[in-house]
């Protein structure tokens, strides 16, 4: 499996703002591929280089075995792109929309319905735009996206300002874009939509990519203890003092958490002292990858 | 189906489901055909007001044929109240009053309005010889025969039907480009457009297209309108070669819209230029009345202005009865401009908000 995009120390400044300051990496065939970052990081600015929707001050991007930039219509006809936040025609219903995307790459207007089908919005095929709820227009994007059957598909923040259960209904569309053997490059704020959907996941930070790798190897790799948190008060104070392998304690009067890196130990102890009530676990997770990385609280 | 076809499509919808658009593009025109053509229809200068104080023998002792013949020259009305009377033509409100004592006919004017007065002078005098020969009981030696000929005037409908038309057409042409180009850039769509392999002349032709059938709709409907018998618009056997006037005037209008659209960062800016450009424009080129009387730096300015020259070329087709020559000139000019336009807006033009 050869690489479908390969980007070399991509650069773009805004005046003084290095928006996207040397990036490199790789997608295969058939990836899922994540952007992640908090707000300004240079995900869509990269992205839009990737597409060929900007030209980058310097280095290389390769596309599909051909060059993105200058526009190159050959590469356009085989990637799928959903801008972040919508584009849509104005006043056509979800319907009209497909088709009109659809035509602009000489696709017959029947697989208009097949992708209002795909995407779950065949009830609002005679529906305008703007009538549309958030996570309806934001499956039309995706509809409009995939119209044409790209072999690689472009998506920036599909899932921005859906409720949760939108979100994982997306989820599940977007895991069978990808299991239909697309390749799909994504970004977004969520570091639990990075964990949940991604193969491998770029974090970016100020124009860099600080960590990139497969979110549970980042995890691993970084190392961190576990926090194990108990109803407050369960436990005698002289007992937590003597509990096996805690490195911490904190006490905020509701949870006890108590940090390890041995938590079968602990846990052990713990059933003993039957002292279980409340008992959550959870291991590191890629926000405080971005917090040991920067030093700073991840907010996305 | 094709991208030209569907994005004219896509287009033309967006156009005809805007209700905002459609009414500054066909109904708002049309209220101002119902304003200058339906309700000055009869414009003619208002007959002088005149009061007779007491009893007037002069007028009184008039036949009933000719006191209706001087209904049509004076709108006469009767008063005892002489103080009145001549307070009212003191304050302009009547242009005369007369009263008589014996043989003495005195007619009471003020000169705030000339004309009037005048006339009503002019009247009297011709009524007091009357009297007179008729007094002294001899044939009159002179008469009048008067015969009417054929009204060949331009009645207000004729000249106002093309000259709206004209305005509707830079109106909805010039909307047109400047809103599709800024709301779409706004909107992203032009991105989007750029991510898709389809060509710029695609897109540019959808939207020439979908004006020039927006600008035939006008045209049908207007005329279709000013035909009525209400209206009573006469065309003439060239008036079809309004058709490729309309064209060419579309594609001139067009370019206007692609330069604001190339300046304005949102609808609203657009809109707001759009009617600072072809609003007063319509009063420069004699679309809302003739020229002829405008002073010399109007007619001047109205040169260089291109819903002149559509003004123009429409009125000579359409109720003048020139022929194919007389649109030439028209056409060529505003295919120049659109040229010219076109290359400056293309030069201005922006896929991006920033
Ligand atoms: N067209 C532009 N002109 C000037 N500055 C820009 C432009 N586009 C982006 N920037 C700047 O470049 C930086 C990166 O922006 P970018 O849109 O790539 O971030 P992002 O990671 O996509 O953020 P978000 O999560 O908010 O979408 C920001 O500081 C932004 O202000
Ligand atoms: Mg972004």
């Amino acid at each position: 499996m050869g690489n479908i995009i390969q980007i070399t120390d991509l650069r773009k400044r805004y005046g003084e703002v290095a928006a996207v300051d040397g990036v490199t990496f790789a997608v295969a065939e058939g990836e899922f591929f994540g952007i992640l970052g908090p707000n300004g990081a240079g995900k869509t600015t990269t992205l839009e280089m990737v597409e060929g929707l900007r030209e980058p001050d310097s280095g290389e991007v390769w596309v599909l075995g051909q060059r993105a930039w200058p526009r190159n219509p050959r590469l356009l006809s085989r990637i799928g792109v959903q801008l972040q936040g919508s584009a849509f025609f104005e006043r056509l219903t979800a319907r009209e929309q497909i088709e009109t995307f659809g035509a602009l790459y000489g696709v017959d207007s029947h697989r208009s319905d097949l992708m209002l089908e795909t995407v779950g919005l065949t009830d609002k095929a005679g529906t305008r735009v703007e009538q549309l709820s958030g996570g309806q227009a934001q499956r039309l994007s995706l509809a409009c996206a995939l119209v044409h059957d790209p072999e690689v598909v472009f998506l920036d923040e599909p899932t921005s300002g859906l409720d949760p259960q939108a979100r994982r209904n997306l989820w599940d569309l977007l895991r069978d874009i990808n299991r239909q053997g697309r390749t799909v490059v994504l970004t977004t704020h969520y570091m639990d939509e990075a964990e949940a959907l991604c193969d491998r996941v770029a974090i970016m930070d100020n124009g860099r990519i600080i960590e990139m790798g497969p979110p549970v190897a980042l995890v691993r790799g970084l190392d961190a203890p576990v926090r194990v948190s108990i109803s407050s008060g369960r436990l005698d104070p002289a007992l937590t003092a003597a509990l096996p392998g805690v490195d911490s304690v904190e006490d905020d009067g509701v949870s006890l958490v108590l940090s390890t890196r041995t938590p079968d130990a602990l846990l052990a102890a713990l059933v003993e002292h039957g002292a279980l009530d409340g008992l959550q676990v959870r291991g590191a997770t890629l926000e405080d990858l971005f917090l040991a990385r920067t030093g700073r609280e991840y907010r996305a | 189906m094709t991208a030209l076809r569907t994005l004219s499509r896509a287009m033309f919808y967006g156009f005809v489901r805007d209700r905002t658009a459609v009414f500054f593009t066909i109904l708002f025109p049309l209220m101002f055909l119902f304003l200058f053509g339906g309700i000055f229809k009869d414009q003619s200068a208002p007959r002088p007001k005149v009061a007779e104080i007491g009893q007037v023998q002069l007028l009184d002792a008039m036949p009933a044929a000719a006191r209706q013949q001087l209904a049509k020259a004076l709108d006469l009305t009767q008063t005892a109240d002489r103080a009145s009377a001549l307070e009212r033509v003191r304050k302009g409100d009547l242009a005369g009053a007369v009263e008589q004592q014996g043989g003495l006919v005195t007619i009471h004017y003020s000169v705030g309005d000339q004309v009037k007065a005048a006339t009503v002078q002019g009247v009297l005098q011709a009524l007091v010889q009357q009297a007179n020969v008729a007094a002294t009981g001899a044939p009159p030696r002179f008469r009048l025969a008067g015969q009417q000929v054929e009204d060949q005037s331009l009645k207000t409908i004729q000249f106002v039907t093309p000259g709206l038309l004209g305005w509707a057409i830079a109106t909805g042409a010039t909307f047109g480009a400047a809103l599709t180009l800024v709301t779409w850039r706004q909107k992203k769509i032009l991105r989007r457009l750029r991510l898709a392999p389809v060509r710029t002349a695609t897109v540019v032709g959808a939207r020439v297209g979908v004006s020039m059938a927006v600008a035939l709709i006008q045209t049908a409907i207007f005329i279709g309108i000013a035909r009525t018998p209400y209206f009573g618009l006469q065309l003439s056997a060239w008036w079809w070669l309004s058709v490729p006037l309309v064209l060419a005037g579309t594609l001139a209008f067009l370019s206007i819209g692609l330069l604001v659209g190339a300046f304005a960062k949102t609808p609203e800016s657009a809109s707001a230029a759009v009617n600072l450009i072809v609003l007063p424009m319509g009063f420069l080129s004699g679309a809302f009345f003739p020229l002829d009387n405008a002073p010399g730096w109007l007619q001047a300015v109205s040169k260089v202005l291109p819903l002149r020259y559509l003004v123009d070329g429409m009125k000579n087709v359409m109720v003048r009865g020139d022929g194919p020559a007389s649109i030439m000139a028209p056409i060529g000019l505003l295919l120049a401009f659109a040229l010219l336009l076109s290359l400056l807006a293309t030069r201005l033009f922006r896929w991006d908000d920033v």
